[in-house]
C-alpha cells in the first residue's frame, strides 16, 4: 500500500486542478478533534515522531465561478464563521499552505461521494451558482502534519490511518488532485461473446476474463442453450446469467444435491430448515423464505418482519464503505419485502481477527484486526443513524481465523400494516426505478462476493467497492412508504446485489419485462449497456406500477426530491428483453435465466478434529480466573460500539443493549415497543460460537439456537411466538470437509427448529469464505449466526440482568454438564479439545416456556442467560451491573454427574451447557416462582448481598472467590475498547 | 382554553418527526408534519400555528456540517415568514439537528446584519458520535415553558453537539439575556466532566433560547422519553406513569395555548 501511495505522489506532483479550491482549517486546535486524535492514532502504529496534525476539509468547485460567487458559497455553506479559518486557490494556481508535511486524501474519479453530491444539490437549489455553470464538486482532506516525519513513516500512516488505497487516491507533500467525471468507457451497442466454437479452456478463460464465476458445467450449459437457438449471447445476456446464477443469488450449494459420505441429499436448504418450517407450520408465519425477509404477525392490524445479511468481501476490501453499503442493502431488504415494511431497528454482528494481534502475523494484504473493526462500527454507525433507524442489538466475536476473512452482518426489523405483506406483477405495469443515479460503483458484486480473497483482492476488485449515501436512502425511505400507503404501486424490490438486472430479472420471472437502459438515469455518461444492467450503485429501488398511477407515483417521489424514471414495462411474453438507443442488446427466455442452472453433485464428509477431552483441571486461582474472563474480548465490555449507534431514535426503547446501575453491562437482547396504542414488544437477540464450530458444527448449530431462544426467553420473549434467521458463513464448499460441516449444522437446524416449535423464517449463506496465500487455502471457522425475534406479551414485564435488591434469592435454573469444549474457560487457560455444549432438545424447550410464563407472571427481578464464561461470568455480571454482591453456592448449582478428570466446582463455575439462566427472585415471590418451575431442573444457589462482593463457595463448603464489583467493572473493560 | 395547533418540520434526513409528532399529542396540541418545501411554498401556513418544530435527524446527511443545509435553505427560503411568526408570538422549538438548523438560521439574534454568526455547535470531545442519556438542569431565563431548578433524564444522540461561542462578549450577553436555558449536569454532584456533559460545551449548555424566549434549541431528546419504560434503569424504578420528557412538551403547548403566559 505504501508503495502505491509513494508512486502516485511522484506521478501527480506537478498537476494543479483546474477548479477553484476551498480549504477551510479550524482555528482553534480544540475545534479540530480528528487532527487532536491523529498523534495517538499514529503512536499506535509505533510512529512516535507526530507531534501535532491538523485536519483541513477542501472543496473544489467549478472554474467558470467568480471570486465573489466562491467567497459566498464559502460563507454561506461551507465555511463555519465562528470555527474555520478558509483559505482560497483559483483554479490552477498553488494553494497556500501551513506549516508541516501535507498529505492530500481524495476519492479516486467515478467513486460515490455522498457530500459532494449534497452541494451540488444545495448549490441549484440556493441558486448560489450562476446559470450555464456546470455545477460539479468534488472534496478532498488536506492534512498538515508537524514533527519529525520520515517519508516512509508518512506513507505508512496515510496508507493505514488517512486514506483507504482502494477508494482514495494519496498525494504526499505534493499536488495531484482530480478535477472532472471519470472518463467515459468506449460507446457501444450490441455485442455478442463467441462461446458457441469455444473449448472448455476457451470457456473457463471468457468467465475469469470476464469476471463472470461462471464455472465449466455452468458455462457449457450456458454455450448449449445459445447453441440450440443457433446464435451466440450477447454480453448482456451472458452477464445477466452470470448474476442471476450466481451463488449469492442463486444459493447453489444449498439448492443443489450433496453426497453425504454416500448419502444423497436433494436440496439441503429445501430438507432441512425450510422442511422445519412447513412442518411446525406456524399460524403466525405470515411469509417465509420467498420474499426479501420472513414476515410473522405481530398485533392488530400489523406484522413484523426481519431480515440478516452478510458483507463480508466488501467491508474485507472496505470496511468503512462495505458495512455501511450492507446495513444500507438490509435496509432496502426490508423496504422491498411485500409492498414495503418500515424499518424499526437494526442488528449487526461482526467476526474479526484478535484485537491484540502482531503486526507481523498479519498476513500480506490484510488490515489490523482493529482498524477492520472500527472501520465496520463507524459504517454501521454513519448509514444507520443517517437512516433514522437504532441499531439496537448485536455481538462481536475475535477469532485466529477471521484475520483474512472478517465477517460483517447487517439486520433490519420492519413494521408493517398486514395488508402489505404480499407483492404481485401485472404485465403492462411500468417499471420504475426510484433512488440514486446509476454508475460504474459496484460491478460484479454479485459474482465476486461468491470468489475466495486472494493477496491481490484489493487490486482486482475495487470497481465492486460501494460507497453508501444514506440521505438517499432516506428520501427513497419517505417517499416509499408514502407511496405504499397510498396504494400506487404493485410491487417492490431493491435493487442488491446484480443491480437492475437482478431486481427486474426477479419481478418479471413470471411474465416478462422490457428495458430502455438508455433511460437509466446515470452518475456520469458514458457507461456500456452492461454497465448500466448490472451496476450495484446503491439506494435504488425498482417498483412495478399500474400504469393509471405512475404520474401520480412520480410525484410523491418529487416531493421527497427522489429521482423516480420508468425505464421500460412487465410484459407478458415470458422474455426478458433489454433495449439500448432502440437496438435489442439482450432477449432471453425467462425460464432459463431462472431454471437453467445445472444442478452438479457435490461430495460431503465429516470428521471430528482429533483432540483429547482435557476434562476440567481444578483451578488453582478461581478470582483470578473469572476475572481474565470476564475482560477476555468476547465477553468484556461492547459498550464503545453501543455508544456510537443511535439505538433510542423513533423512540420506542424498553430494554438497550446496555443496562444496569451504570448502563454499562451487557443484557441479554433488546426489547422495542413498536406500536404506541399496545403494550406488545419485540425482542431481537443472537447468539453464534465459531469456537464451538470448530470443534463440532452440528451441536454449535443447536447451541446457538438454543442461545438466541433463552436470550428472548431471558428478556420477556414468548417462545411460542418467537422466529429465527440463519446465517451461515461458510468456507469454500466445492470441498468435502467445509460442505460436511454445512450439512451437519443444517441438520441441526432442523431438529432444534422442530424441538423449539420455533420456525426460521429467512436466512441466507455467504460461502466460499477462504483467503489463498501461495497454495495454502484457509477457511474461517464455520459461522452460523442465529437472529431471533421474539414477540414480548406486554413490555412492562420485560426483564433486565442486573441485580436488583439485596435479599432476594438467586437461582440456577437448567443442568449443568461437562461441557467446556470451546469455552472461554478452554481459551483462557490454554486448553483445546472436550465436548461443545448442546442442549437437550428433549427437555429444553419445557424449560423455556415454564421460565416464560414466571417472567410473563410478573416473578422474575432479573434474569442472565448462562454462555460464555458459564455461571462465574454471568454471577460477575449481574452482580456489578446491580452494584450488589452476590453469594454463590456450587453445591446448589442442579447438574449431571461429572466424568473424572472435571474437577466439580471448576465444571460448575466454567461449563457453557446450554438452556441456564441465573434469575432474581423476590423473597415474597419464592412459592409462586418455583410452582413455576415445577419438576424442571432448579437450585436456589444464594441470595444478593447488601454489601460489593461476590463470594463463590465450592461445593466442599470452602470460599473459592471473593470478588470486588469494581475489580469486576474494571476487568469488563480491560480488552480493546476502540 | 383552546387546543394549540402544531407543525412539526421535517426534511430530507430528519429522522424524529414521528415521535415528535406523538409527544405534541400527547402534550395536548393539534399535530400536522409536513415537508419544509410545502412550507416554503405556502408560507402563510405559519399564521395558523402556535408552535413549529424542527424535527431532529441528520438534514441532508449534515453533510457539509451539521444543519447547514437546511439552515442555508431557511435563510434563504423561510426567513422573513419565521421571523413574523416569531414576532407575533409563535413558538419555535429545534431538537438536535434542528438545534443545529436553528443556530444556522439566526433566529437566536447570533447572526449580525453582515451575515456574522458568533455560535456554533460543532465536533464532541470525544470526536464521535455519542447515544447515552444525560442530566439536565433548567436555568432561570427567558423561555417561558422551562422552570428554573427542574431537572430531566434525557438521552442525547449526536456528533456536533457541542456548543461554542465566538469569544467570551457572546457568553456573557447570552447570559445577561436569560438565553442559557438548559445546562448539563452530574448527578453526583460537582462540575459535569464527560461523560454527564457528553460533548464538552461552553458552560455545559445544553439549551439555548433567544432573547424573547420564544425560540428554544436543545441538542437532547425528550421525544424520546415519553414512556415509563424509556428510562435506561426503568427495571429499577418504582411504578412510574409517563417519562419525564412528556412534561416538557406538555408545557410548551400550555405556555401555546396561553395558560402559562405571564
Amino acid at each position: 500500500m505504501g508503495s502505491s501511495a509513494a508512486t502516485s505522489s511522484a506521478t501527480a506532483a506537478a498537476t494543479l486542478p483546474d477548479a477553484w479550491r476551498v480549504e477551510l482549517f479550524r482555528k482553534s486546535a480544540a475545534d479540530d478533534p480528528d487532527g487532536a486524535h491523529l498523534p495517538a492514532a499514529a503512536r499506535e502504529l509505533g510512529i512516535t515522531g507526530l507531534e501535532r496534525a491538523r485536519l483541513g476539509r477542501g472543496f473544489l468547485l467549478p472554474p467558470a465561478l467568480s471570486a465573489e460567487d466562491v467567497a459566498r458559497i464559502t460563507r454561506e455553506l461551507l465555511a463555519d464563521p465562528v470555527l474555520d479559518d478558509v483559505r482560497t486557490t483559483p483554479p490552477e494556481q498553488e494553494p497556500h499552505v501551513g506549516a508541516g508535511a501535507r498529505v492530500l486524501v481524495a476519492r479516486k474519479p467515478g467513486v460515490m461521494d455522498p457530500v459532494a453530491l449534497t452541494i451540488e444539490r444545495a448549490l441549484r437549489k440556493a441558486e448560489l451558482v450562476p446559470a450555464g455553470v456546470d455545477v460539479f464538486v468534488s472534496t478532498f482532506h488536506a492534512w498538515e502534519l508537524e514533527g519529525a516525519l520520515g517519508g516512509a513513516e508518512l506513507a505508512e500512516l496515510a496508507s493505514r490511518v488517512l486514506a483507504n488505497d482502494t477508494i482514495e487516491s494519496v498525494t504526499l507533500g505534493g499536488e495531484g488532485l482530480h478535477y472532472g467525471r471519470p472518463a467515459p468507457a468506449k460507446l457501444h451497442g450490441r455485442v455478442e461473446v463467441p462461446l458457441l466454437a469455444a473449448d472448455d479452456a476457451t470457456l473457463l478463460d471468457i468467465s475469469q476474463r470476464g469476471a463472470l464465476s461462471l464455472n465449466l458445467v455452468e458455462m457449457k450449459a450456458i454455450q448449449a442453450h445459445y447453441a440450440a437457438q443457433g446464435r451466440e449471447p450477447s454480453a448482456c445476456e451472458l452477464e445477466t446469467l452470470a448474476q442471476t446464477w450466481s451463488e449469492h443469488c442463486k444459493h447453489k450449494t444449498f439448492a443443489g444435491i450433496v453426497d453425504m459420505d454416500g448419502r444423497r441429499i436433494d436440496n439441503l436448504l429445501k430438507s432441512t430448515i425450510k422442511r422445519a418450517t412447513d412442518e411446525l407450520d406456524r399460524d403466525w408465519c405470515v411469509s417465509v423464505f420467498h420474499d426479501n425477509a420472513g414476515i410473522i404477525r405481530f398485533d392488530g392490524d400489523w406484522d413484523v418482519c426481519f431480515k440478516v445479511e452478510t458483507h463480508n468481501h466488501p467491508s474485507a476490501i472496505d470496511p468503512y464503505g462495505g458495512a455501511g453499503t450492507g446495513i444500507g442493502g438490509v435496509i432496502r431488504d426490508i423496504l422491498g419485502v411485500g409492498l414495503g415494511a418500515k424499518p424499526i431497528a437494526n442488528t449487526d454482528a461482526f467476526f474479526v481477527g484478535p484485537s491484540d494481534l502482531a503486526s507481523e502475523a498479519l498476513p500480506k494484504g490484510c488490515m489490523h484486526p482493529r482498524r477492520i473493526l472500527r472501520g465496520v462500527v463507524a459504517g454501521v454507525r454513519d448509514y444507520g443513524n443517517r437512516m433514522g433507524i437504532p441499531t439496537v442489538s448485536g455481538g462481536v466475536w475475535f477469532e485466529e481465523g477471521y484475520v483474512a476473512n472478517p465477517l460483517v452482518y447487517a439486520g433490519t426489523v420492519g413494521l408493517m400494516p398486514r395488508w402489505a405483506a404480499h407483492k404481485e406483477v401485472h404485465p403492462g405495469d411500468a417499471i420504475l426505478v426510484v433512488g440514486g443515479r446509476t454508475g460504474r460503483d459496484g460491478i460484479h458484486g454479485a459474482t465476486f462476493s461468491s470468489a475466495e480473497l486472494h493477496e491481490e483482492s484489493e487490486m482486482v476488485s475495487s470497481a465492486a467497492v460501494q460507497i453508501g449515501d444514506p440521505i438517499t436512502e432516506k428520501r427513497v425511505l419517505d417517499g416509499l412508504l408514502r407511496a405504499r400507503d397510498l396504494r400506487l404501486y404493485r410491487a417492490v424490490t431493491d435493487c442488491g446485489a446484480g443491480g437492475l438486472s437482478s431486481a427486474v430479472g426477479e419481478m418479471g420471472e413470471t411474465c416478462g419485462a422490457e428495458v430502455d437502459l438508455e433511460l437509466v438515469p446515470l452518475k456520469y455518461p458514458g457507461l456500456t449497456p452492461e454497465e448500466i444492467w448490472i451496476s450495484e450503485a446503491q439506494e435504488r429501488m425498482v417498483l412495478a406500477v399500474p400504469p393509471e398511477h405512475l404520474e401520480a407515483c412520480m410525484a410523491v417521489f418529487a416531493a421527497e426530491e427522489v429521482e423516480a424514471t420508468c425505464i421500460g414495462r412487465f410484459t407478458d411474453s415470458g422474455r426478458l428483453v433489454l433495449r439500448y438507443a432502440g437496438e435489442v442488446v439482450g432477449d432471453m427466455e425467462m425460464a432459463f435465466l431462472h431454471d437453467g442452472t445445472p444442478r452438479p453433485v457435490r461430495r460431503a464428509s465429516w470428521t471430528a478434529p482429533d483432540l483429547a477431552d482435557p476434562g476440567a483441571p481444578r483451578c488453582d486461582d478461581v478470582a483470578r480466573t473469572v476475572l481474565a474472563l470476564v475482560g477476555t474480548p468476547n465477553v468484556a465490555s461492547k459498550e464503545w460500539i453501543v455508544r456510537q449507534y443511535d439505538h433510542e431514535v423513533q423512540g420506542m426503547s424498553v430494554l438497550k443493549a446496555n443496562v444496569g446501575v451504570k448502563s454499562d453491562a451487557p443484557g441479554d437482547g433488546a426489547v422495542l415497543r413498536p406500536l404506541e396504542d399496545s403494550l406488545k414488544g419485540v425482542a431481537i437477540t443472537c447468539g453464534a460460537n465459531p469456537r464451538y464450530g470448530l470443534l463440532h458444527p452440528g451441536r454449535m448449530a443447536l447451541a446457538v439456537i438454543d442461545e438466541a431462544l433463552r436470550n428472548a426467553v431471558a428478556v420477556g420473549g414468548d417462545p411460542d411466538h418467537t422466529a429465527i434467521l440463519d446465517n451461515f458463513s461458510w468456507g469454500n464448499c466445492d470441498k468435502p470437509d467445509r460442505l460436511g460441516a454445512l450439512v451437519l449444522a443444517a441438520e441441526a437446524c432442523r431438529d432444534a427448529a422442530l424441538a423449539y416449535g420455533t420456525p426460521f423464517i429467512s436466512g441466507k449463506d455467504s460461502l466460499n469464505n477462504e483467503y489463498r496465500v501461495g497454495d495454502r487455502s484457509i477457511a474461517i471457522p464455520p459461522t452460523l449466526l442465529i437472529s431471533a425475534l421474539s414477540i414480548v406479551p406486554d413490555v412492562r414485564r420485560a426483564v433486565s440482568m442486573d441485580a436488583k435488591r439485596a435479599g432476594d434469592l438467586v437461582y440456577v435454573v437448567g443442568l449443568t454438564r461437562a461441557e467446556l469444549g470451546g469455552s472461554e474457560h478452554h481459551r483462557v487457560r490454554g486448553l483445546a479439545g472436550g465436548v461443545v455444549p448442546a442442549p437437550d432438545l428433549a427437555a429444553a424447550p419445557a424449560l423455556l416456556r415454564a421460565l416464560h410464563r414466571a417472567i410473563a407472571g410478573g416473578y422474575v427481578q432479573a434474569c442472565h442467560d448462562l454462555s460464555e464464561g458459564g455461571l462465574a461470568v454471568a454471577a460477575a455480571e449481574m452482580a456489578f451491573a446491580g452494584g450488589l454482591g452476590l453469594d454463590v453456592d456450587l453445591a446448589r448449582v442442579p447438574a449431571t454427574p461429572f466424568p473424572s478428570g472435571y474437577d466439580a466446582d471448576t465444571t460448575a463455575l466454567f461449563s457453557e451447557s446450554c438452556t441456564r439462566f441465573l434469575v432474581e427472585v423476590a423473597p415474597e415471590h419464592q412459592a409462586e416462582f418455583e410452582a413455576r418451575l415445577d419438576g424442571l431442573p432448579l437450585g436456589l444457589v444464594g441470595r444478593v448481598r447488601a454489601d460489593k462482593v461476590l463470594e463463590l463457595r465450592g461445593a466442599g463448603g470452602d470460599v473459592l472467590a471473593r470478588l470486588d464489583l469494581g475489580d469486576l467493572r474494571a476487568a469488563h473493560l480491560s480488552s480493546f475498547q476502540g | 382554553m383552546t387546543t394549540p395547533r402544531a407543525l412539526v418540520l421535517r426534511a430530507a434526513g430528519t429522522n424524529c418527526e414521528a415521535e415528535t409528532a406523538r409527544a405534541l399529542r400527547l402534550g395536548g396540541a393539534e399535530v400536522e408534519v409536513l415537508h419544509h418545501n410545502r412550507l416554503v411554498a405556502e408560507p402563510q401556513r405559519l399564521d395558523e400555528l402556535e408552535i413549529v418544530v424542527f424535527a431532529g435527524g441528520f438534514s441532508y446527511g449534515d453533510d457539509v456540517g451539521a444543519g447547514r443545509v437546511w439552515g442555508l435553505d431557511l435563510r434563504h427560503r423561510l426567513a422573513a415568514a419565521l421571523r413574523a411568526y416569531v414576532d407575533r408570538g409563535g413558538l419555535a422549538l429545534g431538537v438536535c439537528n434542528g438545534f443545529q438548523v436553528l443556530v444556522d438560521s439566526g433566529l437566536f439574534g447570533s447572526v449580525d446584519a453582515q451575515g456574522r454568526r458568533d455560535i456554533a455547535l460543532t465536533n464532541n470531545a470525544s470526536n464521535h458520535y455519542e447515544c447515552r442519556w444525560v442530566e439536565l438542569e433548567a436555568q432561570p431565563c427567558a423561555c417561558p415553558w422551562i422552570v428554573a431548578g427542574e431537572r430531566m433524564p434525557v438521552p442525547v444522540a449526536h456528533a456536533e453537539g457541542r456548543f461554542v461561542v465566538k469569544d467570551a462578549a457572546t457568553l456573557a450577553r447570552l447570559k445577561a439575556n436569560g438565553q442559557i436555558a438548559l445546562v448539563y449536569v452530574d448527578p453526583a454532584g460537582g462540575e459535569p466532566a464527560y461523560p454527564a456533559d457528553p460533548n464538552g460545551s461552553v458552560a455545559h449548555i445544553a439549551g439555548l433560547c433567544d432573547p424573547t424566549g420564544r425560540v428554544l434549541g436543545l441538542m437532547p431528546h425528550p421525544e424520546r422519553n415519553l414512556d415509563p419504560w424509556n428510562h435506561p434503569r426503568w427495571t429499577r424504578l418504582g411504578a412510574r406513569t409517563e417519562g419525564e420528557g412528556l412534561a416538557f412538551y406538555r408545557r410548551m403547548v400550555a405556555t401555546a395555548a396561553g395558560s402559562l403566559v405571564p
